[in-house]
Formats: structure tokens, sequence, C-alpha cells
């Protein structure tokens, strides 16, 4: 386990060293604050669940951008080479750079504390829904994360590692959305599948076991599947 | 230290190792030498646990590298080709990040380091950004990584390739001292490489063995004839009959360039012929002016190895 950490502080470090972190961090922070101020002032409603709701595009669009690198880049390097004939075990590899990526999400949410002081100052907002919302924001996070992490174990291209994580995201998040409304076992299968649904429910400031299930199982299941990715070269 | 027990390694349709065998002994020295794409970088990669082998088997210090992965590569200190390096990271912090991840314990790590960097000699470049390094500091630390948990096998890939020439002397005195302590295989194509630093060559051609054994015993069975050349003051003619009807001898060449000229006597391989040809010339009143065994290099027997394998295999 101590090399999950060593790995943990090497990718965050990588982060930090590089441009990545700020303009991930700077980006976010510009559209979330836009949404905010637009729901703000369109609801006039002293909660978050409305300018959250449009942040999770923005996070579906962003988190890819935090994870493209983490094995792409390696993989183009060659670093992965040396890295992988270290002592350490895949899963430890794998782990490592799940939690310094999500580490980095978890970074990037918390200047939207801002808002809630905001929210305090100017009228009395419902601060358990807030909460609740952002233990939702984390654990979709953790899911975002993961897809990410998978997406980049099976290529050498950050680009494409980028460009088909984020379209998967927006899929995930879609047919939750498109299929909101429907009957029947076909739409309330997408509906499960989908990203959506769940995240509502803890914006509403309901912390649900069903939705912390769903979350947190498909985060441990892709981990998973990224590892066999990982070791899947001492098959071949 | 390592052995390799009929070893294969198949791309689709290719076998890139193809059924070799060989053992290295500890503290030994042993060069993989082989035109591109003969397949050292596939077997180290397998000796290294980075990939599987196709069939066969491989232990290093004791353990097998498909079943007993991590213990192998505890004991493995391993430069992969090209030296890929994380360019963000100071030369001090990567050797530190990797001795971590290497299990050095606390306590040692910072003495171990600080070894490595003496060893190596980048104690000028400790505290720089690797992506800034030069090529022969990049591969420098590449081998500091290697050093760094103290293994018993280092395996290097290429060690010296696309360095210059001081550069070339500086890793290959390295490696040289490295091997007083540390059972080493390394990989090149150039060849007197090997010659200079290695105590066994084997020589790998297509995925298979083709020779093994000590550079020099490699030079003198592949001898083909017994070389000497010369350069005589004279009178060629004669002195060149003379040479002609020395025992053993079985071919004189002869440039006549007036007074002087020069000889290349072609004789049985396990003669040595120079005393004779030394009186033969005194007789004919020729002047030596030079005489030296023609050296058979490592180049040439490379050269006439793979060449037959390819009139075999066409």
């Amino acid at each position: 386990m101590t090399s999950v950490s060593t790995i943990f502080q090497r990718e965050i470090n990588a982060y930090f060293l590089s441009p990545v972190a700020y303009v991930v961090i700077a980006v976010f922070m510009v559209f979330s604050g836009y949404f905010f101020s637009i729901m703000l002032g369109i609801t006039q409603e002293t909660t978050l669940r409305y300018s959250l709701a449009y942040t999770q595009f923005i996070l579906s669009i962003l988190t890819p951008v935090i994870t493209m690198r983490l094995f792409a880049e390696e993989n183009k390097t060659g670093t992965i080479e040396p890295l992988m004939t270290a002592p350490v075990t895949d899963f430890e590899v794998v782990f490592g750079k799940f939690l310094a990526a999500w580490a980095l999400y978890s970074v990037m949410v918390v200047p939207t504390a801002f808002y809630i002081i905001f929210l305090a100052w100017t009228g009395n907002p419902d601060y358990g829904a807030i909460v609740a919302s952002y233990i939702g924001l984390i654990l979709m996070g953790g899911l975002f994360v993961s897809i990410g992490l998978l997406v980049s174990a099976v290529t050498k291209n950050q680009i494409v590692a980028g460009v088909i994580g984020i379209v998967a995201l927006l899929i995930l998040l879609v047919i939750g959305l498109a299929s909101s409304g429907g009957e029947g076992w076909f739409y309330n299968g997408l509906r499960y599948i989908g990203t959506y649904d769940h995240w509502d429910t803890f914006t509403k400031g309901i912390v649900d076991t069903r939705d912390v299930v769903y979350y947190v199982s498909f985060t441990a299941l892709l981990i998973f599947v990224v590892v066999r990715i990982v070791e899947s070269r001492r098959w071949r | 230290m390592i052995k390799v027990d009929h070893l294969s390694k198949r791309y689709a349709e290719v076998y890139a190792v193809d059924n070799i065998s060989f053992e290295v002994n500890q503290g030994e020295i042993l060069g993989l030498l082989g035109p591109n794409g003969a397949g050292k970088t596939t077997t180290m990669r397998i000796l290294t646990c980075y990939m599987p082998a196709t069939s066969g088997t491989a232990t290093v210090a004791g353990y097998d590298v498909f079943r007993d992965s991590i213990n192998v590569r505890k004991q493995i200190g391993y430069l992969p080709e090209n030296v890929p390096l994380y360019p963000e990271m100071r030369v001090k912090e990567y050797l530190s990040f990797r001795a971590k991840l290497k299990k050095v314990p606390y306590r040692e790590r910072k003495l171990k380091i600080a070894e490595c960097i003496e060893k190596c000699r980048i104690k000028e470049v400790q505290n720089q950004i690797v992506g800034t390094l030069s090529k022969g500091y990049r591969q420098r630390v590449g081998l500091a990584d290697t050093l760094v948990h103290d293994p018993k096998i280092l395996i290097l890939d290429e060690p010296t390739i696309g360095l210059d020439p001081n550069q070339i002397r500086q890793v290959r005195q390295l490696i040289k001292e490295l091997g007083e302590k540390h059972t080493i295989l390394l990989s090149t194509h150039i060849l007197p490489e090997v010659e200079i630093i290695c105590g066994r060559v084997i020589i790998i051609n297509k995925g298979k063995i083709v020779a093994m054994d000590t550079p020099a015993n490699l030079a003198t069975q592949l001898r083909g004839g017994n070389n000497v050349i010369l350069e005589v003051r004279g009178n060629g003619e004669n002195i060149k009959n003379a040479l002609s009807s020395i025992n053993g001898v079985t071919k004189v060449v002869w440039h006549d360039r007036g007074e002087i000229g020069n000889y290349t006597v072609e004789a049985e391989k396990s003669m040595d012929i120079r005393e004779d040809i030394f009186s033969t010339v005194i007789k004919n009143n020729g002047i030596i002016r030079e005489m030296k065994q023609a050296p058979i290099t490592l180049e040439e027997i490379f050269h006439q190895i793979t060449m037959q394998e390819q009139e075999v295999t066409a």
C-alpha cells in the first residue's frame, strides 16, 4: 500500500508541475460561476441545485482532461516500462493514479464552496441539501475519473483518450436525461445506468443508499477492469 | 543468476525470440549482441517481467519470471532502451520516487540516493529538471535509477546508444566498475563494446542464438585463416616466392610498390609463422619495416555468422 501513496504523490506533483491542474480549475470556476449566477438570477432560490445540474456537463468535459494523461502519456513516452518493472503490483499503480485524479477533481470543485457563503449572505439555504450535493459530487467524480482512467489505459494518445472520455461521459449523462419520463424496463434501465437520476437525488438533499451503491460499485468495477487491462500486457 | 530455458516469444506469426536457452552466472558481464530486431529487447523485457514469454521458462535469482514476478523485480535493476524518464521531475526527486517505489527503507534512502549520484557522476545535475538534461546525463540518471535499490542483477538495454564518443567511454567505464559488484546482462549492436566490457558474448540473430562464447574464443574459432601483414624493403619477387615456400603458408598476396612491398601471408589456422617469416625475409636480404598479425574483430565474426545464417535460410 505504500506504493499507492508513492504513485499518488508523483501524479499529484505532475499535475501541479504542469499547467493541467491550473487550467482545469480555472475553466471550471469560470463556467460554474457563470451557471451559478444565471440560475440564481432566474430562480431567485438560495440553492445550488439548478446550477449544479449544469455543472455536470462541465465536469463531464473537464474530468477526461484530468485523466487523459494518466496512462496514455506513460504508454507514449515509455515510462510505463520502468514503472511496471519496479516491484509494484498493477493494482497499486492503477489505484494510485485513480486517487490522484480523484483528488484533483475534488480540489477543482472546492472553490464552489464560495457560493454557499454567498447564498448564506443573501438568504437562508438548506445546508443539508448542500452537504448531500457535495457527497454526490465527489462520488460522481470517482465514477467519472475511473471512466477516464479506463480510456487512458487503452491508448497511447492523450487526445484520443480525452475525446473518447468526454464522449463516453456525455453519453452516460444524456441517456439518463433523454429517457426521463419514459416508461417500461428499457427506459428504467437507461435511467439506472445513466448518472443523471442518481445525481439528481443528491441535489434534492437525499443520500439514498441505492445511489451510493450505484456510484461506488460502478467505480469499483471500472477500476477492476483497468487493472485487468494493465495486466493484459502480461498475457499477450 | 539468470537461467533462460527454451524461451520463445511470438508476435502474431513472427517469432521475436525463438527457443533460446542460456545462463548468466553470478558476477558475470554477459553481452547480448545482435542486429536491430534480433530479439534482444524482447528477451530483456521477458526477464524483467514486462511481458510474458509464449513458451519456455526463465528464472532470475531463483525466482520464476512469470509466477514470482514481484520477487524477480526486486532483484533486478532494468535500464530500458532510450531511458524513459519523467521530464517534469528533478533528478534527485526522480531517484527518490524510484527508491520509494523499489521499497528502499526510509532510513537508507537518502544515503542510497547519494551513493548512486556519486557513482554515476551526476552530482552537478542533481537539482536539474530531467527534461533539460543532455542524453549522456539522462543515461546516467537511468543507470543511477537501476542501482538505487542495490539489485543483484542489472539488465541494461543498449546502454550506450545515442551518446557521443566521450560519453560512451564514461558509461562503459561505469558499467565495468559496476560489474565488480553486480551480475550484468547488457545488449548492444556495437561490437567493440562487448569486446571491451563483456566476459562472455551471445550473438543472436532473428530470435535465435547463433554463437555463445568469450569474445577471444569466438575470434579464434572463427578465424578462417591466420593472416600476417608485412611491409618489406627488398626484391619483391624473390621474397614473395620465399614466403610461399614456408611450411604452412597457403597464400601470399603481394602489392608491389617499387622498392618497398606489402604482403599479406595466409597460413593454416593453428600455426604461428611469424618467426619463420622473419628468418626467411632476412635470408632473402629483405628488411622488415612492419609485421603484424591481422586482427580479426568481432565485427567480422558478427558479419560472418549473421551472413552464414542468411545463406542457410535463403
